[in-house]
């Protein structure tokens, strides 16, 4: 977790990722943050996160970018 | 069948009154059928296109649903290690990849063959000097790009499984051909455009005031503004369009395309309306955009979100990338080759968003122009950021006009991609605006040359102030919303006066000419 | 409750728009009451006490070189022309239809000149003949056998839609006229006084076929035998007019078909010093139509023709009819004068 706000903070440094549970809903992460992000994320956790990943309720929060990450690592 | 002929007012007239007579579980039925007669009207042969793509298509979707059921069942028949699930949904995910990549090839072969080919013929002869034929004489089905990636955003939705697959051929028929979209889409989301679609819908007069009233507004900008300014348009692109003409072109065109596109899109989303199905919208005050990124999340939002999901996604995550990724970092550096995913696949999605909009290297030119913008402005944006932390009161409402006007100027220099088919018949328009030679001799009256009288402009220009006055009440509020709380005569006297507004004002029919009615038999 | 209030509604709305939609729709449609008054001719018709023992059908060589007021003060033959500007030959068999709703006149006379179109050749020609009629089958059936590329039914039916670009071209005369119109005609015929001689003849340009087209054929014939079914004498002419040429070719065609069909045609091109014409007076376009004063030469010279060949009794006796006439006269005479201090002739 610690690792994952230290990259979005990278993105966006006025966001409050713990709270905010609307990253792509509201519109405060767009497709090109996404794109730059899951490389970010692949590199640090080595997860590979696929096109089909990519859905909104996946990405709305900090605690669901989380989750994706662990759900991945379980499934290898 | 254009949105403004007759023969379309009749076909819409005839099919809501009998839409709202038959019984209720024929009305998807009738729709498809009107859906057919629509396409038909264009050439019966296209019907062969878009039929092919329901056959794939529904029959891809029910084989990946099936392929979906097996594997639950695999699955969940008797005790099975880890390892032995993980190889049983690789294989048959393997098996689903086989599946979509064959159905989405074979449309897409269809699409490239009839847009592309010619095309692509006359490029390898200019770069190799061959002489291959062109075969100049196709004509492009009607709608066959919207129909194609709206079919295919659906299968790779029943892939993904976030949309069930439609097991019934005629629903699913009913989806891709449904024909308030063919013409200039926008391109629906299966997962949206079925909540609706299918149901039974009872009359109620007010839905149908509702839509038709939002059709209304789209004849207006279409046919008041759009048609009237495209004859000016026309003039210039024809080869009055240097210097003072070549800036006035860039701003028409892009008043022009707006009222065409977005008011197309109203008839689109109001006559769906009005046969109680909900179209997703396509625009959001594009023109209010702040920055080019803005931009494209306000225009053409179907498309744009098509390409984010269906192109830009994929790509960026694919193995290919992946491992290029990789190559980059070593060879630049970590910080460097992170950067590669979003620049390589975003120059991907903007040729191919030019080569879709049109097949010349214009459209790709245009594309590739997109992008460019897109990435520098991405790359300063931690410059802007510091920029307003350093002076804070730049960020008040006169930062905002100056980042509206921008990249308004933006779009439009970039529209005049859109005004030619070859490179140099848009540089050559572009540069001249700077070229104190080419605005030699102009002058403002010069515009009453290009077919557009001095009483047409103004009105021009008093609609185009209230679609945009409209537009921007649209802000605080759907508009027709607000409209339906006047009273009952304001609404009426409102409608009728934009009745006629469109009736009289529109640029229509052959124009009156009172020289050609002068008896004279020589 | 609810719904008797929706559909108030509904018909308040309908009414309102109905209403605004034909007064703006008189409003934007041309007038033609002054400059081009040719598309006026077809309507004033309806005008009509119809009681008439002639009728003229035909185009611009009928309104402007027959003067049906000479044939009433002549002969006391009551005449109207059914003439319009290039009035092309399947619209002169409806505008016969149309006639025949409403009178049935001794004879009628054709002008053959038509023959030579069998399509119609521009819009603004139809819209200035078929305009002025008014709604029957005949007119239906016209607009549809008239309409050229590009021209729709429904701009007929709603003029607005063909006429909405005139909103900035309107002139004092679309709204001084809106709710009125005036006569521009003489019982169908135009009048023009001022004098344009023939000078030169252009030369005749030789076709390479002569032979009038199929649809212009099948169209007189339906003319012919329109008349027969109704027992009404048809003549056909050849007004005359030194421009365009009138070809011998053509004129033999017609002349084996008249006998064939035993219907009878006068060429009066054969008849010019008979009837006394003088091509440096009697026109007013060097030589393409009549003035005052070939039409009334021309009137006067059929008008033996049609009291004494086709027996038409002299009907000046008829009370209200010759007080009728007088007040015709009277706006003839007046206009005569008009015209003359008009063209600086007085």
């Amino acid at each position: 977790m610690e690792e994952l706000l230290e990259i979005l903070n990278g993105l966006h440094d006025d966001v409050d990722y713990e709270n905010e549970e609307h990253l792509i809903d509201n519109g405060i992460l767009d497709s090109l943050d996404i794109v730059t992000l899951i490389a970010e994320i692949s590199d640090r956790f080595g997860v590979t996160i696929t096109a089909r990943d990519i859905a909104p309720e996946n990405f709305n929060s900090a605690s669901a970018m989380a989750a994706l990450i662990r759900r991945l690592e379980e499934e290898g | 069948m254009l949105f403004t002929s007759y023969p379309f007012i009749a076909f819409i007239a005839i099919l809501l009154f009998a839409y709202y007579l038959v019984p209720r579980r024929v009305q998807a039925p009738l729709l498809l059928l009107a859906s057919c007669a629509f396409y038909a009207f264009s050439g019966w042969e296209n019907l062969f296109f878009i039929a092919f793509t329901v056959l794939t298509v529904w029959a891809g979707g029910v084989l990946l649903e099936k392929n979906l059921i097996r594997q639950k069942e695999r699955l969940a028949a008797g005790e099975l290690s880890p390892e032995e699930k993980k190889a049983i949904r690789e294989g048959e995910k393997k098996k689903r990849k086989r599946l979509l990549a064959a159905v989405l090839l074979l449309n897409l072969a269809v699409l490239a063959t009839v847009k592309y080919l010619g095309f692509f013929l006359e490029s390898v002869n200019g770069v190799f000097g061959t002489a291959f034929g062109t075969p100049s004489d196709w004509i492009v089905p009607m709608g066959i790009s919207f129909y194609t990636f709206q079919s295919i955003g659906y299968l790779v939705d029943v892939y993904r499984g976030t949309v069930p697959a439609q097991r019934n051929l005629w629903k699913l028929a009913l989806f891709v051909s449904f024909f308030p979209q063919l013409v200039q889409g926008p391109i629906s989301r299966y997962g949206d455009l079925s909540k609706t679609l299918f149901d039974p819908h009872p009359f109620r007069f007010g839905v149908l005031r509702r839509g038709l009233l939002r059709v209304l507004w789209g004849y207006f900008k279409k046919m008041v503004i759009a048609d009237r300014l495209a004859v000016a348009v026309i003039a210039m692109t024809g080869g009055k369009d240097r210097g003072g003409f070549a800036l006035a072109l860039l701003f028409l065109y892009t008043i022009q395309l707006y009222a065409d596109f977005t008011g197309g899109i109203d008839i689109t989303i109001g006559l769906a309306e009005a046969l109680g199905v909900t179209v997703a919208e396509n625009f959001r005050r594009p023109y209010c955009a702040v920055s080019l990124k803005d931009y494209w999340r306000r225009w053409h939002i179907s498309m744009c979100s098509w390409f984010r999901d269906y192109l830009f996604y994929p790509v960026s995550t694919s193995r290919l990338m992946r491992s290029l990724t990789k190559g980059a970092k070593k060879a630049f550096g970590d910080k460097a080759g992170r950067k590669v995913p979003l620049y390589l696949s975003s120059l991907i999605v903007w040729g191919t968003t030019g080569l879709w909009h049109g097949a010349n290297w214009n459209f790709v030119m245009w594309g590739l122009a997109n992008w460019a913008v897109l990435m520098i402005s991405q790359e300063c944006e931690g410059l802007y950021a510091a920029f307003h932390k350093r002076f804070p009161k730049t960020e008040g409402f006169g930062w905002r006009v100056f980042a509206v006007g921008r990249t308004f100027l933006l779009v439009a220099a970039m529209n005049l991609f859109d005004c030619y088919t070859t490179l140099g018949g848009t540089f050559g328009a572009f540069f001249s605006i700077f070229d104190p030679a080419a605005w030699a001799g102009f002058e403002p009256a010069g515009l009453l040359s290009l077919g557009l009288s001095g009483a047409d402009f103004i009105l021009t220009g008093i609609c185009v102030v209230l679609m945009f006055g409209i537009s921007l009440m649209g802000a605080k509020g759907d508009v027709r919303d607000r409209l339906a709380r006047k009273p009952f005569a304001l609404r009426l006297v409102l409608v009728v006066l934009l009745l006629f507004v469109v009736l009289i004002f529109g640029a229509y029919g052959r124009g009156y000419d009172a020289g050609q009615f002068i008896y004279n038999r020589f | 409750m609810k719904r008797t209030k929706t559909i108030l509604r509904i018909v308040c709305a309908l009414l309102l728009f109905a209403g605004a939609f034909l007064l703006i729709q008189r409003l934007l449609t041309p007038k033609y009451v002054d400059g081009i008054v040719e598309g006026a001719f077809v309507a004033e018709y309806y005008r009509e006490k119809k009681d008439h023992d002639v009728i003229f059908i035909g185009d611009c060589e009928v309104y402007e070189n027959f003067s049906p007021a000479v044939l009433w003060r002549d002969y006391g033959i009551n005449s109207y022309i059914r003439g319009s500007a290039e009035q092309y030959i399947f619209q002169s068999y409806y505008l016969l239809e149309d006639t025949f709703r409403y009178e049935k006149p001794d004879v009628v006379v054709f002008n053959v000149q038509s023959l030579q179109f069998g399509e119609a050749q521009s819009e603004a020609y139809n819209r200035m003949t078929l305009e002025g009629m008014r709604w029957s089958p005949a007119k239906v059936e016209s607009i549809l056998a008239s309409m050229t590329e590009g021209e729709h039914f429904i701009e007929y039916l709603f003029p607005l839609l063909r006429y909405h670009d005139r909103w900035s071209s309107l002139e004092k005369t679309d709204f001084q006229y809106l709710f009125q119109t005036r006569t521009v005609t003489h019982n169908g015929y135009y009048m023009r006084v001022d004098v344009k001689p023939v000078e030169s003849l252009p030369a005749v340009k030789p076709r390479g076929d002569y032979s009038f087209s199929d649809r212009a054929w099948s169209y007189l014939d339906k003319i012919v035998s329109l008349c027969q079914k109704e027992g009404v004498e048809l003549l056909l002419i050849k007004a005359p007019s030194v421009y365009p040429h009138w070809y011998d070719q053509w004129d033999e065609q017609v002349k084996t078909y008249a006998e064939k069909k035993g219907v009878r045609y006068i060429n009066m091109l054969e008849h010019t010093e008979e009837i006394g014409l003088d091509y440096t007076a009697d026109t007013y376009d060097a030589g393409l139509h009549m003035n005052l004063s070939g039409a009334e030469k021309c009137a006067a010279w059929l008008g033996r023709i049609l009291a004494e060949d086709y027996h038409l009794a002299d009907r000046r006796g008829e009370e209200a009819l010759a007080a009728e006439w007088d007040e015709k006269r009277a706006a003839y005479e007046a206009e005569i004068q008009e015209q003359k201090e008009k063209y600086g002739m007085a």
